[in-house]
């Protein structure tokens, strides 16, 4: 598959054409009196998803992410536009539609709260219709990757978030969906629990083709898993492509930060790399993503009393908002939006 | 079928969830058993000065006060079924999780509450019951069709109890807050159930209303029935007639806040 995606156009399994979602709301303006205005909560959205696909769907708060999910589960109905998953119309066959695919949402849960985890198994069990001996299977593969075995007869409530989150990953998945769309499912997780859900999301996507659309503000989950990214903002899709392109358009910067022996002034660093930040023996230097920093640790290691040094990666909600504010050639890279 | 099982599965989780507070339910058996006492020995005084008050004698006053312990937490009189769990769910946007099952939202949380409902008169509502009989004179019927008919009206009880509970909280999609309608519905539920007194002993056009609002059909009608103090035909009419226009009404403005639902919690 290539990375910008172009197969989607080929054999698309997601397609959005113009899809718009327009929601009224009425405000209140005084004693009785209430306003209609208009929102637009998706304008104008086109892609496509071929089979097998894993994208990140990024896009600041509000940006309109999950009412793209919630049409593409069916639960809301399009203003506008065409839009299919597997060939179904989602909001006209919303049930047959939910057969075939898997929803997780970091911050919510499937599972009975009450109950062990078991229990909103056999549930699914029921609600897919999942035959018998299919069921077993998955049950024990899925518990088996996800190392939820001890776990199965605790209830969920008593869970850790990562626990917890792993279990809602299973119970989207014992009825084999052919797409899965994750929203934040590393939010909050340790960094044990998030390289766990990483890895079988990995492991899902090469072994058993499942189609992943996956919104993270964690720009870790989308390096680590996609070879696409989709970018949304006020409703419209503004970047669509690899995300080494959405590097380059938002100009991205990683910081270094290296704690010295004693307060020095600041450090004499090769350009484009510079000292942003300074306090006491601690500085902070920007650099740019898409450099190695191994060249500038050297240097500072070489000139300076270093003691101790980390590198941050650019935070995702930094790196949109430099592309979506940043000078105007953030939207030549990567595929351009129709 | 394959849904019919889907459903016993949500039953079964919810007699299976309230189950699980052993405590809160140990708790609920002494309150029940001692608000049982009181409400007992003030009939009986009540009874006393106005003998046949609502056509009950004092066996039967005894016997209405017993059922309406056992019968308080199973139809969630004063709420906190269901409904509660509904209400916050719809508060805190996780009824998204609810709406893309490929279940029916109003059936999945009928059979839930009556799995709750179940386990509430088995595990909390029996004991105080039992306490009443061994130690107090009771009315209780011989005949087995007369317990049968017994279980039918307190299955459409629970139905009927939910139907309710279920609207109060789909007001929660326009109000975004369950505070004051768990109110009104605890108001309610406690008086025009007849869990203070029974709805017979109310007087003139006030009680020939109280009588004919869906209320009614949670411990008055039980009550009489397994008292024979009112044909069972009749009474199994009153309940059903409410639960399918409760229900009805529920999937009516059901549809409409699934429209709505959309709106919040993006």
């Amino acid at each position: 598959m290539d990375t910008n995606g172009r197969v989607g156009a080929v054999d698309p399994f997601i397609e959005l054409d113009g899809v718009e979602k327009v929601f009224e709301v009425r405000r209140k303006t005084g004693f009785m009196r209430r306003e209609r205005h208009r929102v637009r909560a998706v304008d104008s959205i086109s892609f496509a998803v071929a089979r097998g696909e894993m994208v990140g769907y990024i896009g600041p708060n509000g940006a309109g992410k999950s009412t793209t999910i919630k049409m593409l589960t069916g639960i809301l109905t399009p203003s506008a536009g065409r839009l299919r998953v597997a060939g179904i119309e989602p909001s006209r066959e919303r049930t047959r539609l939910a057969h075939r695919i898997g929803v997780v949402f970091g911050q919510r849960t499937t599972l009975w709260w009450d109950l062990p985890l078991i229990d909103s198994y056999r549930l699914m069990h029921r609600m897919y219709r999942i035959p018998d001996a299919r069921y077993r299977e998955n049950l024990d593969r899925l518990v088996e990757l996800l190392e939820l075995g001890s776990l199965l007869d605790v209830p969920v409530r008593q869970l850790s978030l990562g626990q917890r989150m792993r279990g809602d990953i299973v119970a989207a998945l014992l009825h084999d969906p052919e797409v899965l769309y994750l929203d934040e499912p590393t939010i909050g997780l340790d960094v044990v629990s998030k390289a766990k859900v990483r890895e079988f999301l990995r492991q899902l996507n090469a072994e058993r083709a499942t189609t992943v659309l996956l919104t993270t503000h964690d720009l870790q989950d989308i390096e680590q898993l996609c070879s696409r990214v989709m970018v949304i903002d006020h409703g419209r899709l503004v970047y669509d492509g690899a995300l080494a392109g959405l590097h380059e358009s938002g100009e991205s910067e990683r910081t270094l930060v290296v704690d010295l022996a004693r307060e020095l002034p600041p450090i004499d660093a090769p350009p484009p790399a510079r000292v942003v930040r300074v306090e006491g023996p601690r500085q902070w230097l920007a650099f740019p993503a898409s450099e190695s920093a191994a060249g500038l640790v050297a240097r500072i290691a070489a000139e300076y009393p270093l003691v101790d040094l980390s590198v941050r990666e650019p935070d995702i909600e930094a790196v949109i908002a430099k592309m979506l504010h940043g000078d105007s050639h953030g939207k030549e890279v990567g595929r351009p939006v129709p | 079928m394959g849904s019919a099982r889907l459903y016993l599965a949500v039953a079964v989780g919810g007699f299976r969830r309230y189950a699980s507070y052993r405590a809160a339910t140990a708790a609920g058996v002494f309150t029940n058993t001692v608000f049982g006492l009181i409400l007992v020995y003030t009939y009986l005084a009540l009874w006393e000065e106005r003998p046949g008050l609502g056509g009950y004698d004092q066996a039967q006053a005894v016997t209405y006060v017993w059922l309406g312990q056992c019968l308080y937490a199973t139809l969630a009189i004063q709420g906190g079924g269901a409904e509660k769990d509904l209400m916050d769910r719809i508060r805190t946007g996780e009824i998204a999780v609810d709406l893309y099952r490929p279940a029916d939202l109003q059936l999945w949380w009928l059979a839930g509450d009556v799995g709750r409902a179940l386990f509430q008169m088995v595990g909390r509502g029996v004991v105080p019951f039992l306490v009443g009989w061994l130690f107090f004179p009771m009315a209780l019927p011989g005949e087995a069709g007369l317990w049968a008919a017994f279980a039918v009206t307190l299955l459409l009880a629970a139905v009927v109890s939910f139907a309710i509970r279920y609207l109060a909280a789909l007001s929660v999609f326009w109000l975004m807050d369950g505070m004051g309608v768990s109110q009104v519905l605890m108001i309610l539920g406690v008086f025009c159930s007849g869990m203070v007194l029974p709805l017979n002993a109310f007087p003139g056009a006030f009680g020939d209303v109280v009588r004919w609002l869906p209320w009614a059909a949670q411990i008055q009608v039980p009550a009489d029935v397994l008292m024979g103090e009112t044909a069972v035909p009749g009474a199994f009419a009153f309940q059903a007639g409410w639960a399918v226009v409760l229900l009805g009404l529920g999937r009516l403005v059901q549809s409409a806040a699934t429209r709505r639902v959309v709106v919040q919690g993006g």
